[in-house]
């Protein structure tokens, strides 16, 4: 390196040194000038546009007659948001639960010196890499309800067997969660056993001494350490609860009626197929809303955490 | 090793294999029948089951799925949304990643006054619901005059795929020492120079994270292909759901299936082939994102 020195050392012309001295001060804030307009535009310029439509009475066309929080009233007086926001409730629980316990009991099998471990984790892991559109077609063909898994159990010999999810309006909701928790249930317990590995293995092996049993040593020990695991992974999922979109639309499209609606897909039809573009901008902001309910509790918490840490 | 040894035979060992073989038949199952229902005619759908093998294996609904499956009005398969989404996703991933490693180098090591606040505000991006721009995109892509086209759906991902990007090759430098980059800066080397010379050669893997994290995430989107395309830039996933859900004609889940494996298979040969990258970059997004 020692003759890129030399050389510039060379070149004793004064106004030139300064200008590339210029230049290289300017340079970093240069390179990141486009995402800088990017991000200002694109993530809270168009926020805040959204906010604003929110507030007026668009409907096909974006019009700036301001009509204050009629949109929201409206939003909520709304039978079929109420059904897609239940839905969410609905789906999101049962979605985030299922894949904790599904990914955090396979983690802690999957932690015991198998062999093959890598394979298997693979295969768990794989659906995560499928869009949400291939997984929901191929769910819509297994729940079918004549040709699909009754079909199999009928078959199979089990004949008064019925499995008709995908059309009950009471029901479809559950179909969602089973695909959505196919696929995500993988990545959560590969996050568990990241947080596994990373336990100091000499305390498990003193509690062994000690003579605690293997089920109590992970009851008592190993998962009240994994909480940070715990808490991102809430994070992650709730955020893939709230903008689920492809998933609901490959398998049921929101039906029958609207009974398996979800925000994201209310957005959308109000937003791009019925024209009523006030409404579906407050129906966005109120799912920004959702997200920092959760993200700003559990940022705070990371924060907090890291300066006692 | 004693322990070993007779842990090995136990029963609760017997259990713990069992329950992980069953949850690997689980998890494969749905990859199963998308394959074997693909290589089926429609006769043999009508006569098996979900688990039962084709009487004769044919290659019949990969080629309609291919060429001349009905996506909605037209009927030429989801061959040209394929190339749609390869024709996206290539550039988008590339300036995405270039961009990302950029950012990721001065918020690492060329750090001014507000850049830590700015890397902040840019992290929002991993987490925005993108319902929340949806309209004004729309608007500024149909002023920009990229509205329905593929460039379009590029610039898109762009922007709203450098907030991970950033973020990956941030965390990766911050823990390239400092003192490499004063040594290198007292020796005359410049911002272009180190990040060159430098940071670059060291950071392959973080590349190809990247690479692969933003390959799933673009090919395998549908909010802003069915948004921001019309018919001849819309993407696989489009393609994919306007033929499992077109109403027109008899439901042929073999050639569903066949489009189904189609729209997988960049993605799964990607994760075959560099699946360590794709669980780094998974677990990387989730620390933060």
């Amino acid at each position: 390196m020692a003759h890129i020195g030399a050389a510039s050392e060379a070149t004793p012309q004064r106004p030139r040194v300064r200008l590339t001295q210029h230049l290289q001060h300017w340079l970093p804030k240069l390179a990141l000038a486009p995402t800088a307009v990017m991000a200002l535009v694109g993530i809270y310029g168009f926020m805040i546009w959204t906010g604003v439509l929110s507030l007026t009475g668009s409907t096909f066309l974006p019009s700036y007659e301001f009509v204050g929080f009629e949109q929201y009233a409206k939003l909520f007086a709304n039978d079929r948001w109420v059904t897609a926001c239940t839905n969410l409730v609905i789906f999101g629980v049962l979605f985030i639960v299922s894949c904790l316990a599904i990914g955090c009991f396979l983690a802690i099998l999957l932690d015991q010196r198998i062999r093959n471990e890598g394979v298997i984790r693979t295969i768990y892991l794989y659906p995560m890499a499928l869009s949400m559109i291939v997984t929901g077609a191929v769910w819509q063909w297994i729940l079918n309800p004549s040709l699909g898994l009754e079909k199999l159990m009928h078959d199979w010999g089990w004949t008064s067997f019925k499995f008709d999810w995908l059309t009950d309006p009471d029901m479809v909701i559950y179909t969602i969660v089973i695909a959505a928790v196919w696929q995500a249930s993988g990545f959560v317990m590969a996050l568990f056993l990241a947080g596994l590995r990373g336990i100091d293995g000499s305390i498990i092996n003193a509690a062994r001494v000690d003579g605690a049993s293997l089920p109590r040593i992970y009851l008592r020990i190993v998962l009240p350490a994994m909480r940070p695991v715990f808490f991102s992974s809430v994070m992650v999922l709730a955020h893939i609860a709230i903008k689920s979109f492809d998933l609901v639309t490959a398998m049921t499209a929101g039906g029958p009626g609207y009974s398996s609606d979800l925000p994201a897909l209310f957005m959308y039809a109000f937003t791009f197929t019925r024209g009523q573009m006030g409404l579906g901008a407050a129906s966005a902001m109120m799912m920004l809303a959702m997200l920092l309910a959760i993200l700003v509790p559990y940022l705070y918490s990371e924060l907090r955490g890291q300066r006692n840490g | 090793m004693a322990n070993s040894v007779r842990n090995s035979l136990s029963t609760g060992r017997l259990l713990v294999y069992g329950t992980l073989l069953l949850a690997c038949i689980a998890y494969l199952i749905p990859v199963f029948i998308m394959l074997v229902t693909s290589f089926k005619t429609t006769g043999d759908i009508r006569t098996g089951n979900l688990m039962s093998l084709p009487e004769t294996w044919t290659l019949d609904a990969w080629a309609k799925a291919w060429s001349s499956a009905c996506t909605g009005v037209e009927c030429n398969g989801v061959h040209g949304f394929f190339w749609n989404s390869l024709k996206m996703a290539v550039p988008a991933v590339m300036i995405s990643t270039f961009l990302g490693a950029i950012n990721g180098y001065v918020f690492s090591k060329w750090r001014f006054r507000g850049s830590d606040i700015f890397f902040s505000l840019l992290l929002f991006g991993c987490f925005l619901p993108f319902q929340v721009i949806l309209l004004p995109m729309a608007g500024v892509l149909g002023k920009l005059g990229l509205a329905n086209t593929t460039p379009g759906l590029v610039l898109v991902h762009v922007v709203y795929g450098i907030a991970f990007t950033t973020l990956f090759f941030r965390n990766f430098y911050v823990a390239v020492p400092d003192a490499l980059i004063k040594a290198a800066r007292l020796d005359g080397a410049g911002f272009v120079t180190i990040f060159v010379k430098i940071l670059l050669p060291m950071s392959v893997p973080t590349f190809m994270v990247c690479f692969i994290w933003q390959f799933t995430q673009i090919w395998n989107d549908f909010l802003f292909g069915v948004v921001f395309a019309s018919g001849d830039s819309q993407p696989i996933t489009v393609g994919l759901n306007n033929l499992v859900n077109t109403s027109t004609g008899v439901k042929e889940y073999n050639v569903d299936m066949a489009a189904a494996m189609i729209a997988a298979l960049p993605t799964l040969v990607v994760y075959v082939l560099a699946g360590k990258y794709f669980i780094r970059g998974l677990t990387s997004g989730a620390v933060k994102g």
